[in-house]
């Protein structure tokens, strides 16, 4: 693989950029492989190449029934944050957050991670102290927030109407390195990494049946034929049900739609993230100028990709009355992804009741934050059997009541 | 958008007017039952993607629970009927069956 670097584009630029190589392969499966990522969205992707970069196992495939990055990794709101209050969340997350530091240098594809500070507005009593008893706990788990007031809510977002009729901004969490990065970037560096190792990315293959033996899987059935490996991945956000299905287990996870929207492109009027929690909308500005606004989930089973007409209304009503300049702001596009909500509202990265098929998923309205941390954990679950960042995170915890509560602390759309 | 008609009051009640409520027809376990009953019974969905049995609540309307069967890939509705039943009746199979040939209740 060729390097990406200022010297490279120097280079291209003198004969007239003809130098330049595919990111990645596009290969035809093998007959075998030792590991099978199902799902070539972002989780996948990185527990791909957190197998291969920290656990030496390459000889892998991910396979993809689309194409890559284009379920829920490019249908998000690109906000990174770990401002959780309970200890795995946190744990998790920060770990996700932390390795966006450095993840345009390691994977030497610039992911435009911009740690531009997110902050999560105090609308009600009720917020001030449920976000002043996360600032604590987030103290102990070392991860940096603070409770900031209402003034400074206005000094970071001076377009913030403080003084709103309803819900007037009370304070707010603020955890000054969260951020953004780009959603598309990050999937395909780590395809290009991935690539870059040995591995198959096999896009526009479905995976249609998981092979068993003796309670253990032997290989995965495709629309481009049987594939044997030693482990499997499953790792398909809205579609997990439908997976597990195949591989012959139930899982504690509902399919519901999520939406978002973007604006025309303007000049930067905001250089922070923002999320309203109790009025139900969080907005950023994009490096294009969009402004990126997220809606509420839709509260029934759904794989349509498509949102709801009244969410849209609910979102942007709430958002005006809180940022009265994007009152007469057109809106651009208008999409819908499929997110895997799980009754606690945290993610399940587990070995499942068939030897070999391990699962990542559950993790609902807020997974692209996640993308490095969970790769991280989920490479490590599949290589030893045993992740210190997942054990919390097991499909045993419903059985057992040892839930992860993150619907109230969580944010916005749950 | 989504539309019902609500079987109690006839009214053709569009999303906003209704509370949704999950998978309909499931099995209750109580105290007694074994681990993995309980744990089916609380948590685990197949969460189809195709006909969905479920249960919606006429919210805003005269507020009582109602089941439908749905598509949850294409949103097709094909019928409501009262909540006072433990299994779709004949003719909700029926109209499901005329536009899914190969669909079976398992």
């Amino acid at each position: 693989m060729r390097r990406y670097s200022a010297f490279a584009i120097a280079r291209e630029a003198m004969r007239h950029h003809l130098g330049w190589e595919r990111a990645w392969k596009s290969p035809a499966p093998k007959s075998r492989y030792d590991v099978i990522i199902v799902g070539a969205g972002g989780h996948g992707l990185a527990t791909a190449y957190y197998l291969g970069k920290n656990h030496g196992i390459r000889n892998v495939a991910v396979i993809e029934k689309g194409w890559l990055g284009g379920g829920n990794t490019g249908r998000n709101t690109t906000i990174i944050r770990s401002n959780y209050l309970q200890d795995p969340s946190a744990a998790i997350y920060e770990k996700a957050r932390s390795l966006y530091e450095t993840l345009s240098q390691d994977l030497n594809y610039n992911v435009m991670f911009s740690p531009r500070g997110v902050m999560m507005l105090a609308q009600t009593e009720h917020e001030i102290r449920g976000y002043q008893r996360t600032a604590h706990a987030n103290a102990l788990q070392g991860v940096t927030t603070e409770f900031i007031s209402r003034a400074r809510v206005k000094e970071l977002c001076p377009i913030i109407n403080i003084d709103g009729p309803r819900y007037p901004v009370l304070g707010a969490l603020w955890q000054p390195r969260g951020g953004t990065a780009r959603h598309d970037a990050v999937a395909w560096g780590y395809a290009r990494a991935c690539s870059d190792m040995g591995m198959d990315i096999i896009q526009q293959t479905e995976v249609t049946g998981v092979k068993r033996e003796g309670g253990r899987v032997v290989g995965v059935e495709t629309t481009k034929g049987d594939i044997d490996c030693d482990k499997l991945g499953i790792v398909v956000a809205g579609h997990s049900g439908v997976m597990a299905e195949r591989a012959g287990f139930r899982l504690p996870i509902e399919s519901v739609a999520l939406q978002a929207l973007v604006s025309e492109p303007i000049k930067p009027i905001m250089d922070v993230v923002v999320m309203a929690n109790t009025v139900h909308g969080y907005m950023s500005q994009s490096d294009k100028g969009e402004m990126v606004i997220g809606g509420g989930a839709d509260n029934y089973n759904n794989y349509t990709q498509r949102g709801s007409f009244q969410h849209v209304e609910e979102t942007v009503r709430a958002l005006i009355e809180t940022f009265p300049i994007i009152s007469r702001l057109k809106m651009l596009r208008w999409w819908g992804g499929i997110v895997d909500m799980t009754g606690d509202r945290s993610p399940i990265i587990s070995k499942t009741p068939v030897d070999g098929v391990f699962v990542n998923c559950g993790w609902g309205t807020g997974g692209f934050k996640a993308i490095p941390g969970s790769g991280w954990a989920m490479a490590e679950l599949m290589a030893k059997g045993h992740s210190p960042l997942a054990d919390a995170f097991s499909l045993g915890r419903f059985r057992e009541g040892r839930f992860i509560d993150e619907s109230v602390a969580a944010g916005v759309a749950h | 958008m989504l539309t019902f008609q609500c079987p109690y009051c006839g009214v053709q009640a569009c999303e906003t007017e209704l509370a949704a409520g999950g998978e309909a027809h499931l099995k209750r376990f109580g105290p007694g039952s074994s681990d993995d009953d309980f744990e089916g019974y609380l948590f685990l969905r197949p969460n189809v993607k195709g006909v969905h049995f479920e249960r919606w609540r006429h919210a805003m309307g005269c507020g009582k629970w109602f089941l439908a069967a749905r598509c949850t890939a294409t949103l097709e509705v094909f019928g409501t009927y009262p909540a006072q039943t433990t299994e779709p009746p004949a003719d909700i199979i029926a109209a499901i069956k005329a536009s899914r040939p190969d669909w079976s209740l398992t």
